[in-house]
C-alpha cells in the first residue's frame, strides 16, 4: 500500500482546512490499490471505479468526523470494503462473500507424494523443478499472476490482494475484511498455493525457462 | 532422507505461514529442519516465496482521469459549502 508523507493528524487537518493538494495527494497515492481491492470484491472494472469514487466522496463529507482510532488509511479502506460489499450484494455476485471456503483439502496434488505402499509415504515422488532466477518477475508471468488472482474465490482474492499485492500486514487485513487471524492465514496459504500452481504449470509447459 | 518425522505433504501446507514467520516455535523449527534436509520442499518453498514476490510486482491501474477530476471538484464544492 502506498505510503503518504505526513502524519494522519496533519493530513486530516489539511483536508478539513480545504487544502485540495492534500486531497489530491491521497487520491493519487491510494486509488490504484483501492481499485484493485474493490475489484476483488465486485464483479466489474466499472463498478470497482464507482466504489472507489463513492468512497472518496464519503471521505470528503465525513473526514471531519475521523477520530484517529485507526490509521487514516485503514479508515478509508474500511469505507471502501463496506461500499464494495454492499455493491457486491446488489450485484448478487455468484459466490457470496460470506460463504467461507475453507475446505481442508491439500493444496498440492496428493499424487505428487508417495503413497502408503511406497518406500517413503508422504514424501515427494520427484522433486519440484526449481524455477529460473527472477522467473516470476517477467512480463509474461506477471500477466499470468494477475489472471490467476482474478480466478481465485472472492475471499482468497481479497486476502492475497491486500497481503501480497498491497503489502498490508496480517492484522490490517483481518481488520479490513473482518476475518479472524486463522482464517486470514488459511485463505492466504490457499491463494498463494493456487497462484504458484499456475506459474508452475506455465513454466513447466514452456520448458525449463 | 530426513530424520525429522514430518512428511513433505505436511510441510507444503505450512510453508506460507513459515514464510511470514507465523508458525509457533516448535513447528517453525520442525519446518526449518525439514527444509534443510529436503531439496524438494526447499524448491517448493522457494517457489512460494517467488510467487509472493511476483505478486508484489503486479502493477495496479490508475483511477480514470475524469473520475479524478470530478472528485477534486466535489472536494472543492464541499469545502466551499462549509465555509
Amino acid at each position: 500500500m502506498a505510503e503518504v508523507p505526513g502524519d494522519d493528524a496533519g493530513l486530516v487537518a489539511r483536508l478539513c482546512a480545504g487544502e485540495e493538494a492534500a486531497f489530491a495527494l491521497l487520491v493519487d497515492s491510494w486509488s490504484a490499490s483501492m481499485l484493485r481491492l474493490a475489484r476483488s470484491i465486485v464483479s466489474t472494472e466499472a463498478s470497482a471505479a464507482e466504489v472507489v469514487q463513492e468512497t472518496w466522496l464519503a471521505v470528503v463529507t465525513s473526514v471531519d468526523r475521523f477520530e484517529g482510532r485507526s490509521s487514516l488509511r485503514t479508515w478509508v479502506y474500511r469505507i471502501l470494503v463496506n461500499a464494495a460489499k454492499r455493491r457486491a450484494a446488489q450485484e448478487q455476485r455468484a459466490v457470496p462473500w460470506a460463504s467461507l471456503s475453507l475446505a481442508d483439502e491439500p493444496t498440492v496434488d496428493p499424487d505428487a507424494f508417495q503413497g502408503a505402499d511406497e518406500p517413503y509415504p508422504g514424501h515427494w515422488r520427484s522433486f519440484p523443478e526449481p524455477w529460473p532466477e527472477q522467473a516470476t518477475l517477467s512480463r509474461e508471468v506477471l500477466q499470468l499472476i494477475r489472471e490467476a488472482v482474478e480466478r481465485l474465490p472472492a475471499q482468497q482474492r481479497a486476502v492475497i490482494t491486500l497481503r501480497d499485492i498491497e503489502g498490508c500486514t496480517g492484522p490490517e487485513t483481518c481488520e479490513l475484511l473482518d476475518l479472524s487471524e486463522g482464517n486470514q492465514r488459511v485463505l492466504l496459504h490457499r491463494a498463494r498455493a493456487a497462484v504458484r500452481r499456475e506459474i508452475a504449470d506455465y513454466l513447466g509447459k514452456d520448458g525449463e525457462r | 532422507m530426513n530424520d525429522d518425522d514430518s512428511t513433505c505433504a505436511e510441510v507444503v501446507e505450512l510453508v506460507s505461514d513459515y514464510l511470514d514467520g507465523n508458525l509457533p516455535e516448535p513447528e517453525a523449527e520442525r519446518v526449518a529442519d525439514h527444509l534443510a534436509g529436503c531439496p524438494g520442499c526447499t524448491a517448493y518453498f522457494e517457489q512460494v516465496r517467488a510467487t509472493s514476490a511476483g505478486l508484489g510486482k503486479v502493477t495496479t491501474e490508475d483511477l480514470p482521469p475524469d473520475v479524478r477530476t470530478s472528485l477534486l471538484e466535489a472536494f472543492r464544492e464541499s469545502r466551499k459549502s462549509q465555509q
